[in-house]
């Protein structure tokens, strides 16, 4: 297996506070692998280290074998970055932003395969500001894959999407990793991670207090709860639960 | 970075500075039209009421001129410049290979475009409608129009440099707007402000521009000093503005 994202060591903190104490982990090609923490636990700093819009204090990264600083122009064109919250003027169209994102990639994706693949062909014509949230999200995702990367950061993806149109969104991702793209996915909803992920970081304070596929994470913690079965839930309130003392 | 990301990109934000429609009504239509307004009033064509044995339309133009200027820089950047960053359109920018500093060369570019066409057409109609000469010394005019617009645009990303929405900064922009055009004498012509407020007005970049391209549509170069205080903010405000204003 081919590493496509590598994080070691990484170390970053704003003022007095410490975001990001000590990470490492490594992300195989094709994986889904998850980033889970509560909120505040450091896994949004992680990765936009990750997407080289912050500089780690300590520590290394390499995505595809690149740094995210020094080769940061190279990395944007190979790396699909989906973020939290709104991030479009509100008056451009969903077919103008598809076409506006393409022309900044050298090996663009087709806007219309893409557009239908996540069913935005019926609002092309729709401005981003009265885009329901779930069509939003489907945008951010498109916008994220136009420019065939073989990697993608998908950030709390479904926060705020209702339950149909969180499980359309975990279907789209399975189908994106079946076309080949590796997927660094951070949230802290549990059932998405159980659901998409092949492995988990749960990161809490700062620390990678557990690294495992959620089946492994699962099994240890129904043995140390002393019950029949346990969901990812119950090992992630374990496990972020007790290094809080520790700490 | 290829041309067609470029080109693209202002062809994007120029779509969508139409559509938000303040810029091509207020930044465009609305000087012709108010200089229309005047030219069609007696009082405003009669030398009798004028300044210098001019009528009051002469005097008039450049300060429309800076009203171009001003509405364009001081009401359109500042709410798309804070509003991108809020909404985070240049913290998305960022991920991708043509970055957030492209869309503000593309602002810009459309800010002193539109002035170019909204000026052209503020004269046009004024010479050809009304009779007000053209500029007779076109080369400090156009000087003086291009080092006010560079001003005022520095002015305007410092606006959206420190305020943190687009709706706070649209606010601090009208004020500034209305501040500066106070100056400019659209309420009261500079040459009929008594000493104190003359002096104020010298000072600030849409009245010093206004003295200059009055002296320019004259015939006469103005004096040095106008135009080393424009470009006296086109240097602070550019300083500044690179050093305070934030992507995120």
């Amino acid at each position: 297996m081919t590493t496509v994202i590598e994080v070691q060591e990484l170390h970053k903190r704003y003022g007095d506070k410490i975001a990001v104490d000590d990470v490492s982990f490594r992300v195989d090609e094709g994986e889904i692998f998850g980033i889970l923490g509560s909120n505040g636990a450091g896994k949004t700093t992680t990765v936009e280290c990750v997407e080289g819009l912050r500089r780690a204090d300590r520590g290394t990264i390499r995505v595809l074998g690149l740094d995210p600083v020094r080769d940061r122009a190279e990395l944007t064109q190979r790396l699909g970055v989906q973020l939290q919250g709104a991030h479009l003027p509100e008056k451009l169209r969903v077919g103008e932003a598809l076409e506006l994102y393409r022309s900044f990639y050298r090996e663009p994706a087709d806007p219309a395969t893409l557009m239908a693949a996540l069913g935005l062909d019926s609002i092309r014509n729709t401005r981003f500001g009265k885009l329901s949230g779930g069509q939003q999200q489907r945008l951010s995702i498109a916008l994220a894959l136009i420019g065939n990367p073989r990697v993608a950061v998908l950030d709390e993806l479904t926060t705020g999407l209702d339950p149909r149109a969180r499980r359309e969104t975990w279907r789209l991702i399975e189908d994106v990793r079946a076309r080949g793209v590796t997927i660094l996915l951070v949230t802290h909803f549990m059932d998405e991670a159980e659901r998409l992920c092949d492995r988990v970081a749960v990161i809490d304070s700062g620390r990678v207090v557990a690294l495992d596929t959620p089946a492994a994470l699962t099994k240890r913690a129904a043995a140390e709860l002393g019950v029949e079965r346990a969901t990812l839930e119950d090992a992630f309130v374990a496990l972020t639960g007790e290094t809080t003392d520790v700490h | 970075m290829s041309t067609d990301a470029l080109r693209r990109l202002t062809a994007s934000e120029f779509t969508l500075f139409l559509r938000d429609k303040v810029g091509p009504i207020f930044g465009v239509l609305f000087p012709t039209a108010l200089l229309s307004v005047f030219g069609n009033i007696d009082f405003f064509t009669d030398p009798a009421n004028g300044i210098d044995g001019q009528p009051l339309l002469y005097t008039y133009t450049p300060i429309l001129v800076g009203f171009v200027i001003a509405m364009l820089a001081l009401n359109t950047l500042p709410p798309t410049l804070a509003g991108y960053r809020e909404q985070g359109v240049l913290r998305r920018l960022r991920t991708t290979p043509v970055g957030p500093a492209r869309v503000l060369g593309a602002q810009f570019a459309i800010c002193l475009g539109t002035a170019l066409v909204a000026v052209v057409l503020l004269l046009a109609v004024a010479r050809f409608a009304f009779d007000v000469p053209l500029p007779r010394q076109p080369l400090a005019f156009a000087l003086t129009a291009l080092l006010a617009a560079l001003a005022l645009i520095g002015v305007a990303v410092l606006v959206a440099a420190v305020t943190p929405t687009g709706k706070a900064a649209n606010a601090i922009g009208s004020v500034l707007f209305y501040v500066m055009m106070f100056f400019a004498g659209l309420w009261l012509p500079i040459q009929a402000m008594p000493a104190v407020l003359r002096h104020v007005s010298e000072a600030t970049p849409l009245g010093a521009a206004v003295q200059a391209l009055t002296d320019a549509s004259a015939g006469h170069w103005p004096p040095a000093w106008q135009l080393l205080v424009l470009a006296g903010y086109v240097v602070v405000t550019a300083l500044l503005g690179i050093r305070l204003f934030r992507w995120e």
